[in-house]
């Protein structure tokens, strides 16, 4: 335990004082700073003169200000965050000849791995947490409206699994830097995945679900093979940590998302029976909705971490 | 000196790939010596000093270390000896003292008795002066020492130094090997020395073991070698000549 504790403080103390990272905080501050800015302004102007909807306090985050939502930034920039924080984490040391020395003291040699994602998503938190609060307090001001106590605590669910999320991508990068010696190939292979994965399987999924079950436009069975299409698509596309993370998250930020999905094809008469229940889920059934996913952000994060595990500790150490 | 085996191998291999990196390896080392190890490169001598140290799982074979077995005790075997890895990194933005503290940290020192042995570490390997300063600036001589105060701070029965004085310049070296007399002479410090510079071996060694494509060709006292070897005694002769009389023959 001793050496996973040196090993986590050393970490932190890197990171903290490292240019990389007030340069990335610095930028997400500043964007999600700017997003909040005009999601507030834009509520503002919206919500002049209409009687206030029930929580107006988190539409600051799922409101799409000028390009994106909070809630869509994290989920597409914060992988970055990850990538940056841990892809050179352990060949750095390899290459700098400082890990044998490293694993040749009295220490367990997980120490090293735990220490490490440790003090990263550690590093995480501080940074989801810091912003998180920071524009709460922005909204404060600017909407002038307390957010009340379900609030609060959807946002801390939000946060967490933000922090899963990025923690994910923390291990691929972690894993990257085990696998590959050299420090530019874990970089740009943790990015090629990040790319693949966030952007490219969604494009995939509807070229896959439209060559499996084509939606004709004949009138006969056409619900049906929409259906089908549609199932495909989003079976798919959960296989992007990305879309998984912004259901999740939309889900729980915004009270009145009833589904993880999206629906389709609402003709008038279903659009009435919907309008019928047009209250906002409570705080649990909003938990119930997003469960699976939760759990699986959770596995996958853990899964990487499991194979960085098992790959490092059968390793041979030589520098 | 000549007191108990502290280091014995019986066997001790390591295959890559078909290759028998080490193969069937046994001599020992006794306490309070310093064994000089010899061999070109590649012929396996870090990876038996790996597998000394339970980095390195042996193929087959067994090691016992200050009576520990590596494989299965690699902690406390770590715990009691400590190695200089060859060309051994350093953080470059830690100064010498951080590093120190870092190094120390790892081993579970008090915070208050580790300032005492950073001191005195710092002083043994006379880097007192530039204890302040970052290790980025420093020259490789000074790395080198840095690197040994590293080792000693854990105040390890046996040391393993691997290729300790290579690419030092003359005063450096000298430096490094007055340091292991002095640490084996002051403090009874068992070491390992591997090295090419044959010159500096002879000077400190009271035995060496000669390894050349993964096996112990030989391992004796330098006179006995000669004695062997050469067929002189008492002579003038020099390590090299011994060790290229066994490179040949190999």
């Amino acid at each position: 335990m001793q050496g996973l504790f040196a090993i986590y403080r050393k970490e932190l103390s890197d990171h903290f004082s490292s240019n990389r990272f007030v340069i990335l905080f610095a930028l997400i501050a500043m964007v999600s700073f700017i997003t909040s800015y005009m999601a507030g302004i834009n509520l503002r102007e919206n919500l002049e003169g209409v009687a206030k909807p029930k929580f107006v306090f988190l539409m600051l985050f799922n409101t799409p200000g000028a390009l994106f939502s909070m809630v869509q930034f994290v989920a597409f920039f914060g992988p970055l965050i990850g990538l940056v924080l841990g892809f050179d984490a352990v060949n750095r040391e390899r290459a700098d000849g400082t890990l044998i020395k490293v694993v040749s003291q009295p220490i367990y040699r997980d120490a090293v791995i735990n220490g490490k994602f440790l003090a990263g998503a550690s590093n995480i938190a501080i940074m989801v947490v810091s912003i998180v609060l920071v524009i709460a307090g922005f909204g404060l001001t600017l909407l002038g409206v307390v957010p009340g106590i379900e609030e609060v605590w959807r946002l801390i669910f939000y946060v967490i699994i933000s922090i899963f999320y990025i923690s994910f991508w923390l291990g691929v990068a972690i894993l990257f830097s085990i696998f590959f010696r050299s420090i530019a190939t874990s970089a740009l292979a943790s990015v090629a995945l990040w790319i693949f994965l966030s952007f490219f399987v969604s494009l995939g999924a509807s070229v896959l679900a439209d060559t499996a079950v084509p939606v004709e436009q004949k009138e006969e069975a056409r619900a049906e093979a929409i259906m089908k299409n549609v199932r495909i698509k989003e079976g798919v596309s959960l296989f992007s940590p990305m879309v998984l993370y912004s259901k999740a998250s939309a889900t729980i930020i915004d009270p009145m998302r009833k589904t993880t999905r999206s629906f389709v094809l609402l003709g008038p008469m279903e659009q009435l029976s919907a309008a019928r229940f047009q209250n906002p889920l409570s705080l649990g059934q909003s938990l119930v909705v997003v469960y699976p996913y939760m759990v699986a952000l959770v596995a996958i994060t853990l899964l990487c971490f499991a194979i960085s595990y098992s790959v490092f500790m059968v390793q041979e150490i030589r520098t | 000196m000549a007191g108990q085996a502290i280091i014995e191998t019986k066997d001790l291999s390591r295959v890559y790939n078909h290759h028998r990196a080490v193969d069937e390896v046994s001599f020992h080392i006794e306490e309070g010596e310093v064994f000089g190890f010899l061999g070109p490169n590649g012929a396996g001598k870090t990876t038996t000093l790996l597998m000394l140290m339970g980095l390195t799982r042996p193929t087959s074979g067994t090691a016992r270390v200050c009576g520990l077995d590596p494989v299965r005790q690699a902690k406390a075997v770590k715990a009691q000896v400590g190695y200089l890895p060859e060309n051994v990194g350093f953080y470059g933005d830690l100064n010498a003292v951080q590093s120190l503290e870092y190094i120390a940290d790892l081993n579970a020192l008090a915070r208050r008795e580790a300032a005492e042995k950073i001191r005195d570490v710092l002083e043994v390997v006379g880097l007192k002066e530039s204890m302040g300063k970052k290790v980025g600036t420093f020259s490789r001589g000074m790395r080198q020492r840095l690197g040994i105060a590293e080792v000693l701070l854990k105040d390890p029965k046996v040391m393993f130094l691997d290729e300790p004085t290579l690419g030092l310049d003359p005063d450096g070296a000298i430096r490094i090997i007055e340091l292991i007399q002095a640490l084996n002479r002051d403090r009874n410090m068992t070491v390992l020395l591997s090295s090419h510079n044959l010159y500096q071996v002879q000077k400190v060694s009271h035995r060496v073991g000669i390894m050349i494509a993964g096996r112990m060709v030989a391992e004796d006292s330098i006179e006995a070698l000669g004695k062997e070897k050469l067929g002189v005694e008492g002579q003038e002769y020099s390590l090299e000549e011994i060790y290229m009389k066994y490179f040949q023959e190999v």
